[in-house]
């Protein structure tokens, strides 16, 4: 049995699909840096921003609905921004009394984390629409193509390729213990032990898995090895740009600097 | 007097659609050993994950007048002892005693019986002396003989092995014929060591594609090499 199931690339026909995953790489970041460039409370830009994440959405074909609940992963991070509600100057709102603290939330520390909110739920759907409309390994190849250290990315690579291969480790580990977890006949018994117990199993699967892990990498490096493998990370030269994917690179980069210096220039 | 083992028109598909078993029936006398040959991909280990319910398909799986399902799921995990193919799936716990001690601390028996059923278990197996030792760093060989322990501790009527005799040297290999033959338990034995089957396990059942193409005494299929030779196995 192998799982796939991580693995968030969903295969479509789509232009989205379609376009070269360097163009991608480099729009999907510029993408966030316009979102968390756009000052606070530029909310026309914010409705541009989300238009463009929509069409592109419904034109990758992935279904805006799975994008969307996908994106809200990022919610518990934005909690995070929560106290800037608080800490803000501005009129007052309404207050908050927790035993003899008192809480004063501000006008422009609530839209300071309204605009915060958007721009990282904006961030993580771009990230998500790339991801699910790019194989892996395209990805691996375009931070190859912006200059990321070959190291790093090689890193990345098989930390891709043996993610699966632990988590199938992971899950017959668990299949052996559940077979193992059984109801004795006699009476009185009670099964499955005191949570304390379970606890300490758990943790020696964990630590198992982990030597396991660090056995394997040993393997690996040694099969490296024995195949040439000298430190250097030398990897097959990237595929040419065609004339439309610089096409549309161009426009895409353009259409972003539109949008942020817009925001600039009215709000900043 | 019910069957240990009691398969009936068993299908089973995985989430991707593609069949892994189709209309399998198998009936298993108790104290009967059984070799379940075929092979890759065959539908083997499916078809052994089913017994103690970690699989479940359409068709009725009854095992030792139990039939599997939510509610005696326990009960049917404490009768059938699988015991997989690689060992280091089955040995999760940091020592041979703890992972031994598994099963039946799990089932809540007070600590002196499961002191008396880890022994039991290791002498069965002969490992006695490797009770305190870090399972992480014993040979296949013991590794498959304490995964081997860690099941018969829970006192199970039907042992499941799955490929006992992968990657075990020579002597590994015989030591581990000597103790399967020597255990009276019923047995389901998945391998593609026909050799070992030939000599150790009575009657056999061919498995291709999810379904079961023959299905009678070793010798007799044995000497069927037509037949062994169109479902990929071959005379040893």
């Amino acid at each position: 049995m192998h799982i796939h199931f991580l693995d968030p690339y969903r295969p479509r026909t789509s232009p989205i699909h379609a376009l070269d995953g360097r163009v991608k790489f480099v729009l999907v970041v510029a993408f966030i840096l316009t979102a968390s460039l756009t000052p606070v409370a530029a909310w026309p830009v914010y409705i541009l921003l989300f238009a463009l994440m929509l069409s592109v959405e419904i034109l990758s074909g992935l279904g805006v609905g799975y994008v969307m609940s996908r994106a809200l992963l990022a919610l518990p991070f934005v909690l995070a921004a929560f106290p800037v509600i608080f800490t803000n100057g501005g009129t007052a709102l309404f207050s908050l009394s927790i035993g003899s603290w008192t809480l004063i939330a501000r006008a422009e520390g609530l839209s300071r984390f309204v605009s915060i909110a958007l721009k990282s739920w904006l961030s993580v759907q771009a990230a998500i629409v790339m991801a699910s409309s790019t194989p892996f390994p395209e990805l691996l190849l375009a931070m190859r193509a912006v200059g990321i250290p070959r190291l790093l990315v090689g890193m990345f690579g098989l930390m891709w390729r043996y993610l699966f291969v632990l988590v199938d480790e992971a899950l017959r580990l668990m299949r052996a213990r559940s077979a193992r977890s059984g109801q004795s006949s006699l009476a009185g018994a009670r099964s499955g032990g005191s949570v304390l117990w379970r606890a300490r199993v758990t943790g020696g699967m964990v630590g198992n898995l982990f030597l396991r892990a660090f056995e394997r990498s040993d393997r690996i490096f040694v099969a490296m090895l024995s195949r040439g493998y000298d430190g250097e990370v030398r990897l097959l030269p990237l595929p040419p740009m065609t004339a439309v994917t610089w096409g549309a690179l161009a426009v895409g980069l353009s259409l972003l600097s539109l949008l942020l210096s817009f925001g600039i220039l009215f709000w900043g | 007097m019910h069957h240990s083992i009691e398969v009936d028109q068993l299908s089973f598909s995985y989430p991707d659609g593609h069949p892994a078993l189709v209309g399998v029936s198998l009936h298993i006398a108790p104290g009967e050993k059984v070799a379940l040959v075929g092979p890759n991909g065959a539908g083997k280990s499916t078809l052994i994950l089913h017994l103690n319910g970690i699989l479940t398909g359409q068709g009725r799986v009854t095992v030792c007048g139990l039939e599997v399902g939510e509610k005696t799921l326990g009960r049917v995990r404490a009768a059938v002892g699988l015991v997989f193919q690689n060992p280091d799936d089955q040995l999760f716990s940091p020592t041979v005693y703890e992972d031994v001690a598994f099963g039946p601390l799990y089932q809540g028996l007070g600590s002196e019986d499961v002191a008396a059923c880890v022994t039991s278990a290791l002498v069965a197996v002969s490992m006695q002396s490797y009770a305190r030792r870090v399972s992480h760093h014993l040979s296949t060989g013991e590794k498959k003989r304490i995964a081997i322990a860690t099941v018969l501790s829970m006192n199970p009527e039907v042992l499941v092995l799955d490929e006992p005799t992968a990657g075990l040297d020579p002597r590994a290999r015989r030591g581990l014929i000597y103790l399967l033959r020597d255990l009276p338990v019923t047995m389901l034995v998945a391998s593609h060591d026909l050799r070992m089957v030939s000599e150790l396990i009575p009657r056999m059942v061919i498995m291709d594609e999810g379904r079961i193409v023959a299905d009678g005494p070793t010798v007799t299929l044995m000497k069927d090499e037509n037949l062994l030779e169109a479902h990929g196995l071959e005379k040893p």
